[in-house]
């Protein structure tokens, strides 16, 4: 299996020409006694959708976590745009270009719906305080275009009619397609989403593969994607990594990952 | 006419400006608990801190020189923002930070020590005798009479109320609008979250700390004025009473805070007006727990949900 994960690997960046956003090196995460996650080492290049596949409790989501800054990784490197950002606060890493949903939405739920698109360019916006308090006119263009950049995005995820509700009083897949809107006005390199297609209907998980595609191919980002719905995986990934135990079990495109021998014990039993 | 409605009358013009102290004191309480979920019982002291340093700002700059007494009160009020600010700051930087993320109750005892500190340190600079604020705002707004009583309000009274409904009104606007009011908001909603799309959340708290520090500031100097002695304790029980008005108004809740400000400063100056002055307090505390008893999130507090 070694040989053709390395091979794949190779092959696609040479076909791309592309050098990895986000390289992780031998991740290993122990809680205690507990090792959670080890052993894993993976690239995602640029505009890649990459997803990380495996049974309940593999270490996916820890995986995600300490990628977002959320745990510091017992040891291993996390390398993005060319510094090891392991162990840093997660307002930094995102600050780098990364940023996450959760399998849970976690929206402003009592903020509307343009505001939460406002608020996530907090970062970006460059005036500062006493800008503000003095409204100055440099503030005032600044917010005129966060409030545009709203707009655009608000477009884009379908979400226009209903800019001025409470983002709680959305529907499940309206608030999943802001939470993906929200993610994008941050201008990221790598968006990162933990199993965007839990809860949706077969529709709107069409619409959301289309839109993760359409995201990448037009926003210039990788998208590392964590995902139960093996037809969205299978539809979408460029690569996929299977995970087991905390430990990587097979590496390559789709159909290498479909009949590797070890995926199929990991997911179908037996010895 | 009787005389019970110019005595109502009387005590709501009291009530009303005792109630604005409290508001002012108790949006500290209320936004740092919205945030990171902890109770800063050290603010009651930053707001005696803030009535201190308007009285050395008052004495350093002197009555002798000839400045006007609104200048006087300009200047306190400018230098006691300033400085109460940077100790907003600081106890926040060094009491809090380094504890953010540890057990609940580690805060707590950080900031009933801290409250202890700032006290004892005032005592030390300033003694714990009272110290008399020089009567800079005289007059009456207005005495007129009802039925034969005179119903009055001070213009120091009628300031309070004036500089407090206007920062309140400048603080709901800028929590609603302005763009450091929306990263308040949503890191009272998720703080992780906040931080996961960039926010610098440690800017955002210490901001909060300032706010709180600069309303109670103003608080500290306008009862200073307004009754004219002031002492290092003042902060314990003023302090008390506006995280009361804060939990009744729905802690977290800033609009709350205002509103548990008013209604505990109406309630605490009609029950001294019909009752013994010694059952003021019991009163106070007393509608505290009728009110969590029936809204145990207080007035506009929202019931607490559970955060998976």
């Amino acid at each position: 299996m070694s040989g053709n994960v390395a091979e794949t690997a190779e092959k696609n960046v040479t076909d791309k020409q592309a050098k990895p956003v986000l390289s992780i090196r031998q991740l290993q995460m122990r809680f205690g006694g507990l090792v959670a996650v080890d052993n894993i080492t993976f690239d995602v290049i640029e505009k890649e959708i990459y997803a990380i596949i495996g049974p309940n409790g593999a270490g996916k989501t820890t995986v995600f976590n300490c990628i977002s800054g959320f745990y510091k990784p017992t040891s291993g490197g996390i390398m993005f745009g060319g510094a090891d950002i392991a162990g840093r606060a997660s307002h930094e890493i995102a600050r780098c270009g990364i940023v996450r949903t959760f399998q849970n939405i976690r929206l402003f739920r009592n903020m509307t719906v343009v505001e939460n698109l406002l608020v996530a360019q907090h970062a970006q916006l460059k005036t500062g305080l006493l800008h503000g308090l003095l409204n100055t006119r440099a503030y005032r263009k600044s917010e005129r275009e966060a409030l545009e950049r709203a707009a655009f995005w608000l477009d884009r995820v379908r979400l226009r009619e209903v800019a001025n509700r409470e983002a709680g009083n959305l529907s499940y897949g309206q608030q999943r397609r802001l939470e993906i809107a929200r993610c994008m006005i941050t201008q990221p390199k790598l968006l990162m989403l933990d199993e965007p297609a839990a809860g949706l209907n077969p529709q709107e998980t069409v619409e959301l593969d289309q839109l993760i595609r359409d995201l990448r191919d037009t926003c210039n980002v990788s998208v590392l994607l964590i995902e139960h719905d093996m037809s969205l995986v299978m539809e979408i990934s460029d690569r996929i990594l299977v995970m087991e135990y905390g430990q990587p079990i097979a590496e390559g495109t789709p159909e290498q990952v479909r009949h590797d021998p070890n995926v199929i014990r990991a997911y179908l039993g037996g010895e | 006419m009787d005389t019970l409605f110019p005595l109502l009358l009387q005590q709501l013009i009291n009530g009303l400006s005792l109630g604005a102290i409290y508001a002012l004191i108790a949006i500290g309480y209320t936004m740092v608990y919205g945030i990171i979920g902890m109770i800063n019982f050290a603010h009651g002291e930053i707001y005696m801190i803030g009535a201190y340093v308007g009285l050395i700002t008052i004495t350093a700059i002197g009555t002798a020189m000839g400045y006007p007494p609104w200048f006087l009160v300009v200047a306190a009020l400018g230098i006691a923002i300033m400085v109460t600010c940077a100790y907003g700051w600081t106890v926040e930087r060094f009491a809090y930070r380094s504890l953010r993320g540890s057990p609940r109750l580690v805060p707590l005892i950080s900031a009933i020590g801290m409250s202890i500190f700032l006290q004892n340190y005032i005592v030390i600079l300033q003694t714990s005798r009272d110290l008399s604020v020089p009567e800079l705002i005289t007059g009456h707004l207005f005495s007129i009479d009802v039925g034969g009583f005179e119903v009055s309000m001070s213009n120091s009274r009628a300031l309070i109320l004036l500089v407090t409904i206007a920062l309140m009104a400048a603080v709901t606007l800028f929590i609603g609008h302005a763009r450091m009011g929306r990263a308040c908001r949503a890191c009272s909603q998720d703080i992780r979250m906040a931080g996961l799309l960039g926010i610098d959340v440690n800017k955002v708290i210490s901001f909060t700390f300032i706010l709180g520090a600069f309303l109670a500031a103003v608080g500290g100097v306008l009862i200073g004025l307004s009754i004219n002695k002031i002492n290092p304790f003042i902060g314990f029980l003023a302090g008390i009473k506006a995280f009361t008005a804060a939990v009744l108004g729905g802690i977290g809740s800033v609009p709350g805070a205002m509103l548990g400000g008013a209604l505990l400063g109406l309630v605490e100056t009609f029950a001294s007006a019909f009752l013994p002055t010694e059952y003021k307090d019991l009163v106070a505390f007393g509608l505290l727990i009728v009110i969590l008893l029936i809204r145990p999130s207080g007035l506009l507090g929202r019931p607490e949900v559970e955060k998976v």
